[in-house]
């Protein structure tokens, strides 16, 4: 069969869905959460790919190179947020910070 | 294109069910190991496609950096994780229901594309040149502030992470070059006249 | 001339009422005596110069523009004519008098200033009133005259129940000048025109319209005129809007002689003989006038002879006596009531200077039980008194016009009242004869209670020494209580008296021929109306020969029974209430019309309005509006903040839910 655009979509459209679903029941785990954020980006990624592809069009792949140090840099700071708040606290169950409580 | 067709079916169900697995591991070595497993294929589907540059970053900067960087951080930290995997089971539900939800959207945008059934194959090189050169050739000149943004970018993370993280033990002898470089013959040397076999 | 006469006394009030404190006390009492001096000696010129004239017609002097809006065209004007000034001079002397009177009264009072100005700006609206040319510039008088009323019954306003006084004569007035103010509409709306020469010329192609209301045809002149007499009712303190006359006791005493006696009482009795032309077209409205003013004069006899208050007394004679004048009215002869308002001027204004006079000898005490035996220690004011209950109670030589001012007008509405034809003659008849008794009675037994014994003799009777002082119509006095000596008033509160005993003994007999005897018609030429039917000034003229006697009848008997009682036998007062309680109390309570109509409309009033206050106000316009505003602001905020939990994974899942409205909405609503 041809694999066409529309095969490639909806495979973004399903690892998309598969990280949103990871930080929702992964809530408590940030270390889940972040890996889940980087299935979403991956998921932006195929579908830019995708699309420049289908339109022979190479603007596609420039944004999805940036989309792609926007993304590490984004797990650096994650994590080290992660390592400085488990330094202060001692364990990295989220729940405890509700300081941000209105 | 059968060998496409086959590469492809292979590359996603692989990649959809490690996506699978990073996110219901119970142990996060294993769900890191999934997620190198998830970009691998995902490089697969992006060499397919023919972005074959794009293809090879992936794997250098996700999977050598990112995902090592998070594989130091799991081990690193000394956590409790299973009573970190409470609340999976309440949240099943509503999770799954929005996760659907948006699923659904998604799909119906997609399916409604009316896409004609081009093969997405592999883009011929254009006016001859590789992915990476035609790549090289638009970054660097249409695309150049970008390009530079996402430089100050990393420098941002690189320099934040540090300031995050970086901490003084106490006792542990370091540098200081400013007072190295400033330091003056009349502060740190001066001539005794020591008698012979008398010592200081 | 006639511009300075009605406005002399506005300028008074300017004068004293504005620079009062600069110019002080003494300068304020001067110069508005003066001012109305000169205004009260123009007024007799005005009335020689009109009554000698041969015009024939009203003379109209204009003074002023005032509005004009389509067909609306009102215009500041003077009316004068014969029963201007009629007018003019009763609230002209009887005003000029009583500012005399007032400088000795109120010579220790501290707010003169105000006391006169107010003085003169009640003249001046009176004034307006019965010169207005137009029924909005009499309209503009009446409630001029109303807001005087209730400025100077409150002017000890520290004290409750003056303010109290105050509010309920206006509340009442008001109910009267709804009527009024709806009666100057429908005429309006029948002639297109609010004044007087406009209307009095379109009444006769009015006498047989009708108006439809509520399903029924109406004769439209006898709606009218009901309305305008109901304003009548109100100014005039008749029948069921009467309860305010006796509370206006509250104010100093002048005010009463002035207002409550001679003037503002009688604007009822006038408007319904400026407006004679209209009255007279309307038989059913005059029946009405009629047979409240009988009831009136009865009503009003029947409580003063119970009560122990000097002043209140003398008030339900003047309620009394306007129904009189109603009566007179009412059965066609409006110059009779007219008349009766011209005598009755002076020995009822002669009667409250009196027992100002009185008040101020006892110091400050206005209950009769603590009085007695003053004759020896005031005989000027005595014999004052003594002529003014001659001239109240109608003493005169039977069968003929020889007497005191009150025989000659009283016993000519009797008579009058007698040869009617009209509907409610003979009740009215019935009425004002009994009345004469009564009037006779009261006034005889004010009379021998303050005047004659020996004080302390009805001390008895005086309720406990606590109350002794409430009645005190002055500030604090510096006399001391009252067991000393009464002394009389200074000279410059009797000669005022003399001048009105003048006119009560006078009065009736020099004026009777050119007011309802033979001189009739070139007296009053067209100032009142006279219908075709309406011969009642002749027809009273051959009464029998009974008739005319029964007044004076009624008169002895009523002074016989007096004398009995309060100089022969000075315990019958006692036995006869003791014997007959509950009528003593009905009469004493004045038929309890004061419970009643608190009952029926004071109350459920104030119902309504803490109805309106706490419910309409207070929980729906506050509270949908500021108040509930606000509550529910606090309400959705202490809501709201229950989102903002702390929780980082709570504020990622709603951004996500965010992201998937959007992407919702754009689905399904398309990018515009």
């Amino acid at each position: 069969m041809v694999i066409g655009l529309t095969h490639y979509l909806t495979l973004a459209a399903i690892l998309f869905t598969i990280g949103v679903a990871g930080i929702i029941l992964n809530h408590k785990n940030i270390i889940v959460i972040l890996m889940s954020v980087e299935l979403i980006l991956l998921a932006v990624n195929i579908n830019l790919i995708a699309f420049s592809t289908h339109s022979g069009d190479l603007t596609g792949q420039v944004f999805a190179l940036l989309v792609l140090t926007v993304a590490a840099a984004e797990a650096a700071i994650g994590l080290a947020v992660l390592v400085a708040y488990y330094r202060n606290r001692g364990s990295i169950a989220v729940d405890d910070i509700n300081a941000l409580k209105g | 294109m059968q060998a496409e067709a086959v590469f492809f079916w292979i590359f996603s169900a692989v990649l959809v069910a490690s996506a699978l697995a990073v996110i219901t591991a119970r142990n996060p070595v294993h769900s890191v190991l999934f997620l190198i497993l998830a970009f691998v294929n995902a490089a697969g589907l992006f060499l397919l496609m023919g972005a074959e540059f794009l293809a090879m970053i992936l794997v250098v900067v996700y999977v050598g950096a990112v995902a090592v960087l998070f594989l130091f951080v799991v081990m690193l930290l000394d956590v409790d994780f299973a009573e970190l995997k409470q609340g999976f089971v309440r949240y099943l539900p509503i999770g799954g229901l929005i996760a659907l939800f948006v699923a659904g959207e998604l799909g119906y945008v997609a399916l409604d594309w009316s896409a004609s059934p081009e093969p997405a194959a592999a883009a011929s090189p254009v006016g001859g040149l590789s992915n990476t050169a035609a790549l090289g050739r638009v970054l660097y000149t249409h695309y150049f502030y970008f390009f530079q943004a996402a430089g100050m970018i990393l420098l941002t993370a690189m320099v934040g992470a540090i300031v995050l993280t970086l901490r003084h033990k106490p006792g542990v002898k370091r540098q200081n070059i400013a007072a190295q470089v400033a330091r003056d013959p009349a502060s740190s040397v001066e001539l005794r006249k020591v008698a012979s076999r008398a010592g200081l | 001339m006639y511009d300075l006469i009605v406005f002399l006394p506005l300028l008074g009030f300017l004068i004293a009422g504005l620079f009062g404190r600069q110019i002080g006390s003494r300068a304020s009492e001067l110069v508005t005596t003066s001012l109305l001096g000169v205004s009260a000696l123009l007024s007799w010129v005005a009335f020689f110069s009109v009554a000698l004239g041969h015009e024939e017609q009203a003379l109209i002097v204009p003074v002023a523009n005032w509005l004009t809006s389509g067909k609306v065209v009102v215009a500041w004007a003077l009316r004068i004519d014969m029963l201007t000034a009629v007018m003019l001079v009763v609230v002209g002397t009887v005003s000029f008098v009583v500012h005399l009177y007032s400088i000795g009264y109120m010579a220790e009072d501290p707010s003169r200033p105000r006391f006169f100005a107010f003085l003169s700006l009640f003249t001046f609206a009176m004034l307006m009133l019965v010169t207005a040319d137009n029924l909005v510039q009499m309209f503009f008088g009446w409630e001029g005259v109303g807001l005087a009323s209730y400025l100077l019954i409150g002017f000890w306003y520290e004290r409750p129940s003056a303010n109290a006084a105050a509010i309920k004569a206006f509340v009442v007035n008001r109910i009267g000048d709804f009527g009024f103010a709806l009666g100057i509409f429908l005429l309006f709306a029948l002639t297109g025109s609010v004044g007087l020469e406009q209307i009095f010329a379109a009444a006769p192609g009015m006498a047989g319209k009708t108006i439809h209301l509520w399903g029924i045809d109406w004769d439209a002149l006898t709606i009218a005129c009901l309305l305008l007499f109901m304003g009548a009712m109100g100014k005039s303190a008749q029948f069921l809007l009467h309860t305010w006359l006796p509370d206006a006791m509250e104010g100093p005493t002048p005010v009463s002689a002035l207002i409550h006696a001679a003037t503002m009482v009688t604007a009822g009795v006038f408007m319904v003989a400026r407006l004679s032309p209209l009255f007279d077209l309307a038989p059913n409205a005059l029946a009405v006038v009629t047979i409240v003013g009988a009831t009136t004069a009865f009503f009003a006899a029947t409580v003063g002879l119970v009560q122990n208050d000097i002043k209140r007394v003398i008030a339900y004679s003047t309620c009394s006596q306007l129904g009189y004048m109603f009566v007179g009215l009412g059965v066609g002869g409006y110059s009779l009531g007219i008349f009766h308002l011209f005598t009755h001027a002076f020995f009822k204004a002669l009667l409250f200077l009196g027992a100002g006079s009185v008040i101020q000898a006892v110091h400050h005490e206005q209950d009769m039980r603590a009085m007695g035996g003053l004759r020896k220690e005031i005989p000027f004011t005595f014999w004052m008194m003594t002529i003014g209950t001659l001239a109240l109670t109608g003493v005169g030589i039977p069968f003929t016009s020889i007497g005191f001012a009150g025989y000659v007008s009283k016993d000519a509405i009797i008579e009058a009242s007698y040869a009617s034809q009209g509907f409610g003659a003979t009740y009215a008849f019935v009425c004002v004869t009994v009345a004469a008794g009564l009037t006779s009675f009261y006034s005889w037994r004010l009379v021998f209670m303050t005047f004659f014994g020996q004080r302390g003799d009805w001390a008895a009777s005086l309720p406990a020494p606590a109350h002794g002082h409430a009645n005190d119509d002055h500030a604090p006095d510096k006399h001391g209580h009252g067991a000393h000596a009464a002394h009389e008033s200074p000279q410059v509160m009797l000669v005022p008296l003399a001048i009105l005993a003048f006119g009560a003994v006078v009065a009736g007999v020099a004026f009777r021929y050119w007011f309802i005897g033979g001189g009739v018609e070139g007296f009053w030429k067209h100032a009142l109306f006279v219908g075709a039917g309406n011969k009642i000034l002749e027809d009273m003229e051959h009464v029998p020969a009974l008739v005319s006697f029964l007044p004076t009848l009624m008169m002895l008997l009523g002074l016989a029974v007096a004398y009995y009682m309060y100089m022969v036998d000075r315990a019958a007062p006692k036995a006869l209430a003791d014997a007959n309680p509950a009528l003593y109390r009905f009469l004493l309570n004045k038929w309890y019309f004061d419970e009643l109509y608190d009952f029926l409309f004071v109350r459920p009033a104030f119902r309504i309005g803490r109805a309106f206050w706490k419910g309409g106000d207070g929980a729906i316009i506050d509270g949908l509006g500021p108040d509930g505003v606000s509550a529910r602001v606090l309400d959705v905020t202490r809501n709201v903040v229950r989102l903002q939990t702390g929780y980082v994974y709570h504020y990622a899942f709603a951004m996500l839910l965010g992201v998937a409205l959007i992407a919702t909405w754009y689905l399904f609503g398309g990018i515009r």
